[in-house]
Order: C-alpha cells, then structure tokens, then sequence
C-alpha cells in the first residue's frame, strides 16, 4: 500500500479509502489475544516488541514504550502514546494512537485504533485491526509496511504474522 | 437456472483461512487480481464502485468478491448503508513470512558459500 492508494477519494468522498483494514485467524482463544495486546509481557515478544503500559478503562493513558533492542539504537523510552476510548475485554478496545517516537508521524497527531477480537469456528480467534488514519499520510505509509526496505518494519501485517506464530507455536519470529 | 443468493454476511462464512490453498486459488485468476489491484490503489470501494471497473455482472463480480473474502484478502465493514471493501494485506505476509522467507534465506546462505569458496581458492 502506498500514500496515494489512501489518499481522498474525488468520486466518492462517502468511502473511508484512509482506513486500513488488517484480519488474521489465530489458533486461541479471544483471552489471550486480548492478553497479547493488553499485557506488557506478552507485547514485547512480537512485532516491535516493548512493553504496554495503560489503563483498559475510557479516557485511561495508553503508552508504547520502545523495546531494549529500539532503545539500545537511541530510540526515545516512549514509542506510541494514546488514549484508551473504550475497553471491553476480551472483545474490543478503541484507542487513540500516536507515534510519537517518529517525529514527523507524531506531527500528524492522533489517529485512531480499533482491536475487534471474535470467536470463529474450529477454535479460532479472529482479529481485525481498524486503523482510522485521516490525515496521516506518512503513518499510513509507516503502518502499511511500505518502508520495510528502509528498516522501518513491515507495519502491521507484520506484527500480526509474528503475533500469530507467537500464539500458536509459543515462539515469535526473534525466539 | 436459479442464481444462488450470496449474502455476503460474516456469520455464514463456511470455511476459514487455516491454510494457504484458498489464498493460491483467489490469486490464480485474473479478475480477482485485478479487483485487488483496484483495492490496493484505493481501498474502502463498494461493490458498485468496483463493478464499474469491470465488464462483467454484478452477480460475476459478487462471486469473485466472496472467493477474495472466503481466503481472507477482501474484508467488507459497513459504512452507513453501504459495505465498503478493504485489501486485507495478512494472508499474503503470513505466506511471505512462512515460505518465502525460508527459500531466501536458503539462497543468501548458498551464495555467501560462494563467496566463501571463491575468496578462500582465490
């Protein structure tokens, strides 16, 4: 995905074409995905690794902290910062989400974070990661995994893939 | 003969993306390429924004749509009164992260044998 296939739609201004949409099936059970995403040391063995620190209840603080490895090649102690807008574990949570450790990411403010976790048959969990990014272009493109050659990560595909392979075989991809 | 009714609906999805095969079969026809390349270039569409691309019936573009959705590359969220369609990128990464990863690797490390080879005779 680039910047321009999300950029404003002309012909149809009703559509939402700077929503990214990202569904994995994972062998578990909603609790531990919601675990994955909510627990500082579940959230530091995949994708970007480092620890959550938040408060799961409406208008509770939401940081991010970047990982040893990110910190160790001067990346500041907090990655992403946000809100918490609604928490309804283990089956939602709405956050604001800002990329604060990316400047020019963090110069287009918040965007928002929506974690949808449901049950499906054959005893799979199925996320879907909404990520609201109006006017944020350049997040957009960070997220969308774009950048990976320039080793900015392969965004969220990538952290879902690694979350995914953490949860089922109990090893993510650096374990 | 009777068209059956597609309805599009998550709850009566009837088999789920465990393996890779239904992503090979959806990327191994054109029209549905084609759709995903429309998405790709702006995601969100309708069906009738994405049947406008196409010469074909809304019901042909329907049934493509669902083969896309059924192997997890499409997935549709409602937006008002319309359902807007979206590139759902995770199939294709987890295939990338699980075998093309692994054959890469392979032929880095058989070239650096190479090399090795070359500078150790040289």
């Amino acid at each position: 995905m680039t910047t321009a296939a999300h950029s404003t739609s002309a012909t149809n201004p009703k559509s939402s074409p700077t929503t990214h949409v990202y569904r994995v099936y994972i062998k578990t059970t909603p609790q531990k995905v919601w675990d994955a995403i909510t627990k500082p040391e579940w959230t530091d063995r995949y994708g970007y690794g480092g620890r959550v620190e938040a408060e799961f209840r409406p208008g509770g603080k939401f940081r991010h902290l970047a990982s040893a490895a990110m910190r160790a090649g001067g990346a500041p102690e907090i990655a992403v910062d946000g809100e918490v807008i609604e928490s309804d574990p283990p089956r939602k949570l709405v956050q604001t989400w800002r990329m604060v450790m990316d400047p020019a990411s963090a110069a287009e403010g918040f965007t928002r974070l929506t974690w949808e976790i449901e049950q499906a048959q054959g005893g799979l969990t199925k996320l879907t990661v909404i990520h609201e990014l109006e006017g944020a272009p350049k997040l957009a493109l960070l997220v969308s995994g774009a950048q990976e050659e320039f080793g900015a990560g392969g965004g969220w595909s990538w952290i879902l893939s690694d979350l995914k392979t953490l949860l089922e075989t109990g090893k993510g991809f650096n374990e | 003969m009777i068209m059956p009714v597609l309805t599009c609906d998550h709850s009566v999805t009837y088999h789920f993306p465990v393996t890779d095969d239904p992503v090979f079969k959806a990327l191994a026809d054109p029209t549905r390429r084609f759709l995903l390349d429309r998405l790709y270039e702006r995601d969100g569409r309708s069906l009738t924004e994405l049947e406008s691309d196409l010469e074909m019936t809304r019901f042909g573009v329907m049934k493509h749509l669902r083969v896309l959705e059924d192997a997890g590359l499409v997935v549709t969220r409602r937006a008002g009164r319309e359902k807007l369609h979206f590139l759902n990128p995770v199939p294709i990464r987890l295939i990338h992260d699980r075998w093309i990863d692994k054959y890469t690797e392979r032929r880095v490390s058989a070239l650096l044998d190479l090399k090795h080879e070359l500078e150790d005779t040289a």
